[in-house]
């Protein structure tokens, strides 16, 4: 059995979301978590999920990384355990160092809310365990703030060594400006740390796990975070 | 004593800044008006303690560094202000 945290600040909403897409898909048990938790002991994995942490305020998942929780956090990546972040919870695992790059508004300045089109680019990550690098998936994003920067050389280091787990792409699976839906470079849609413990995407899994949604693309990565916990 | 400090937060020279292109354009909207570059900032003003100016400089900065400016994207300048 494995046992899911799924972390909860002011502010977070889509915490009842994963929680239940945890717990449908794997069958595992999930809790939610407030921020001023001081511990994460006997958990497996956690994910921090979307929403607007602090209100967003000083900048997306800025004022999340001082929480208490995230010195557990911290510690469980440390520990090689999974940790996976979604939409607001990728960019507050970047503010806490625990993954490269940040987020910058949309090159478009609109909030994007719509399906897109995703190519795993490597299964080397709780996220893509499961999943075949070229296959691509389905599912919507909804964010003002995904527009992926990292300087030249840290985006070489990623490229190089497959820290790119996710690109935004076309129906025909290629990565072209037209596919990109806020202006992230080299289509970065998704990527995880160096040890490959921790990993993130802008895209909602969370909102594509059951037909009733639209979609159950998502269901992959869910899999793969219960896979991770088993190796 | 307490000082005031102004620290100024900026995306980095190198970093396109999708806000200020947005604030040009519509600068260039009206035919009277023009401006070359716009870059968006933010300006933070803190109560800060300390024995001297550069001792309160020190401490805005260390402030300015871990909590107001995310360095992927942006750096600081900060300004003792002196009444």
């Amino acid at each position: 059995m494995a046992r899911f945290a799924v972390l909860v600040f002011p502010g977070t909403n889509c915490e009842g979301d994963v929680h239940h897409a945890i717990e449908t898909v794997t069958g595992q048990p999930a809790e939610l978590v407030w921020h001023k938790e001081g511990s994460l002991d006997g958990f497996d994995a956690a994910v921090v999920p979307g929403g607007f942490a602090h209100g967003d305020y000083l900048r997306a998942g800025g004022l999340a990384r001082f929480s208490p929780v995230m010195e557990p956090l911290i510690r469980m990546a440390e520990s090689g355990r999974a940790v996976a972040g979604i939409c607001n919870g990728f960019q507050i695992l970047q503010e806490a160092g625990l993954l490269p790059g940040a987020m910058l508004r949309n090159e478009s300045l609109s909030y994007v809310c719509r399906d897109v089109r995703l190519r795993v680019e490597a299964n080397s990550s709780p996220l893509t365990c499961g999943l075949e690098p070229g296959a691509t998936l389905r599912m919507p994003v909804g964010h003002a703030e995904g527009n992926f920067r990292a300087d030249d050389d840290v985006l070489e280091a990623l490229e190089a060594d497959e820290q790119v787990i996710f690109r935004y792409c076309d129906d025909g699976g290629e990565a072209s400006d037209a596919a990109n839906p806020n202006g992230s470079r080299n289509n970065i849609a998704g990527v995880r740390n160096a040890r490959g413990n921790v990993a993130a995407l802008m895209p909602h899994p969370d909102r594509a796990y059951e037909e009733a949604l639209g979609g159950v693309d998502g269901r992959r990565l869910f899999e793969s975070l219960h896979r991770f916990t088993e190796s | 004593m307490t000082f005031r400090v102004r620290v100024l937060v900026r995306l980095r020279p190198s970093v396109y800044d999708p806000q200020g292109e947005a604030i040009r354009k519509a600068i260039a909207a009206d035919p009277r008006l023009s401006a070359e570059t716009v870059r968006q900032g933010k300006m933070f003003d803190l109560a800060v303690k300390a024995d001297t100016p550069s001792q309160a400089k020190e401490r805005a900065a260390a402030i300015a560094s871990k909590v107001l400016a995310n360095p992927v994207l942006e750096d600081f300048s900060v300004q003792v202000l002196l009444d």
